[in-house]
């Protein structure tokens, strides 16, 4: 994917230098949400940010490989937007012959600034507000904070490109006539807010981690660094959250095992079958050193913090034997505390066939049928479990069910592989 | 800024004593903290009359406009400075009279 796809291609560029090609892409990188948040404080409107951000990236393509990089970038795009966000304005009222409402806006000072990180945690917890349905988080997110085009959401979801667009054009819309505040909640609200916006990233790098459609790639770097690259921003933002550094080392500990998790075939391969050596060590060790830091927060650690201590312990075992499957198993049996759901439930049955055998994991397994269902991983891991205790008829019912409900090219791929090896 | 927050039921005119006398409470303190506009309960969607005068003459007929199992059996419209703060005052609101309730902006 390439971050500036949207911005259009100049026509005639005059020589264009690499060196300003790539200075506009890190700029995008960097200074995306930042130029958006400034508008968006500035004029107070989320459509006129994103539409004026897009245009002054749009001319930066245009002016710096061929007039030089300006000296601060990020300044250069913001002044520039901002005299885009005016024109438009400008432009607006002159149809509408509303000049008296231009005039009050233009002249709308940009209020006392803040410090400038404040600017995009506001965005951030405006396109992740609980009134918004949370589809409609996630593209409001990607779209202003991760500055990805409408054509690229609208593919990562597999949605058609106007559905999108009306989508995330509605969502502005709503912002703007309900009065969505821009503004970072009040202390009491902020923590049941923050886990609404960590939930949003989660499921951004969830999609990119195990693609839910058939229509995409299986496994969607694209997906998975953006996640990272917003979390990483929050956290940055919001250095003391436990459940944000928690979640930022779940997402490097699991991302970290990307290079392993697809065949040359494209077939997903387990945890327990891959090329341990293909990890990501960099991203390893940082992830180890952030659940380090949590252990030393205190005893409390919140619901990505065990997930990402779990898979802290996973990244630890040089070997699939060498697993230290109690500690995991202990690591659930906490997060069983915090977190009902059944589909921990059913993972913690997985890490518990390891220390205790199949037979007592599948009787944990089946209790959950009732709410797991219709969920493909509840019949991979009946499948695996029967598999392994040699009830070959009824893991081939399992597998079945479990190819019938995956969406993802490469998981079905390696189930049916499984299912023809019963004997 | 107003909203208009609408209160969700399949009856009219079933709140029991002690949701009437949490509403209210809760109205008391929307008069002072400034945040009362209006509110009111309706009669049933049954007794709704529809009229239509685009035309000749008024086209008088039965009925609400739209038939639903659940429909606006009262309201309020609220004063507040941003949807956070309507949003907390509806989930008082909707914890006052046992019921759900929408929250919508005025234009």
């Amino acid at each position: 994917m390439t971050p500036i796809s949207d911005a259009p291609t100049p026509p005639h560029s005059a020589a264009p230098t690499p060196a300003g090609h790539a200075a506009v892409t890190q700029a995008h990188r960097t200074e995306w949400a930042r130029v958006v948040a400034a508008l968006a404080r500035r004029f107070g409107d989320l459509d006129i940010a994103e539409e004026a951000a897009a245009e002054a990236f749009a001319t930066a393509v245009e002016r710096w490989p061929a007039d030089g990089v300006p000296p601060n970038p990020g300044a250069w795009l913001t002044t520039t937007a901002t005299r885009k966000a005016i024109d438009r304005i400008r432009r607006e009222a002159k149809r509408d012959d509303k000049h008296q409402e231009a005039l009050m806006l233009s002249a709308h000072a940009p209020g006392p600034t803040g410090p400038i990180d404040d600017e995009r945690l506001r965005l951030i917890f405006t396109c992740c507000h609980p009134a918004l349905a949370l589809e409609t988080r996630v593209a409001l997110t990607l779209r202003l904070v991760g500055g990805l085009t409408v054509a690229e959401i609208a593919r990562a979801f597999l949605v058609q490109e106007t559905a999108m667009s009306q989508r995330i054009t509605r969502a502005k819309a709503k912002i703007k006539a309900a009065r969505i505040p821009y503004r970072i909640p009040a202390a009491d609200d902020l923590p049941t807010r923050l886990r609404g916006v960590l939930a949003v990233l989660y499921l951004i790098f969830n999609e990119g981690y195990l693609a839910t459609g058939p229509g995409t790639d299986p496994v969607r770097g694209d997906l998975t660094t953006e996640a990272i690259r917003l979390t990483r921003l929050i956290r940055s933002l919001l250095p003391t959250d436990g459940e944000t550094t928690g979640l930022l080392a779940l997402m490097l500990l699991t991302d970290a095992r990307r290079p392993a998790r697809l065949s040359p075939s494209g077939e997903l391969i387990p945890l327990s079958e891959q090329d341990r050596s293909a990890w990501n060590r960099t991203l390893i060790a940082e992830g180890h050193r952030l659940v380090r830091s949590l252990l030393a927060l205190g005893p409390a650690p919140g619901r990505y913090a065990i997930l990402a201590a779990i898979n802290a312990v996973h990244t630890s075992a040089p070997d699939i034997r060498d697993t230290d499957w109690s500690q995991v198993v202990a690591l659930y049996d906490q997060l069983t505390h915090l977190d009902r759901s059944p589909v921990i439930a059913l993972n913690r049955a997985i890490a518990l066939a390891e220390l205790d055998g199949p037979a007592p994991a599948l009787t944990l397994v089946d209790r959950l049928e009732p709410t797991l269902s219709t969920y493909h991983a509840f019949h991979a891991t009946r499948a695996d479990l029967l598999r392994r205790l040699g009830r070959s008829p009824e893991s081939r019912t399992a597998y079945d069910q479990a190819i019938a409900l995956s969406g993802n090219t490469a998981e079905r791929a390696y189930l049916t592989r499984r299912r023809d090896q019963l004997r | 800024m107003q909203y208009f927050v609408s209160v969700i039921d399949d009856k009219s005119n079933s709140a029991t004593d002690d949701e009437m006398a949490a509403i209210h409470k809760f109205n008391e303190g929307l008069i002072a903290d400034g945040h009362w506009v209006f509110a009111a309960g309706l009669a049933h969607p049954a007794t709704a009359t529809v009229i239509d005068n685009r035309g000749d003459e008024p086209l008088i007929t039965d009925g609400p406009f739209v038939e639903s199992k659940e429909f606006l059996a009262g309201f309020w419209v609220m004063e507040a400075p941003d949807l956070d703060v309507a949003l907390k005052l509806a989930a008082a609101g909707s914890r006052a009279c046992n019921r759900r309730v929408e929250v919508r902006p005025f234009l």
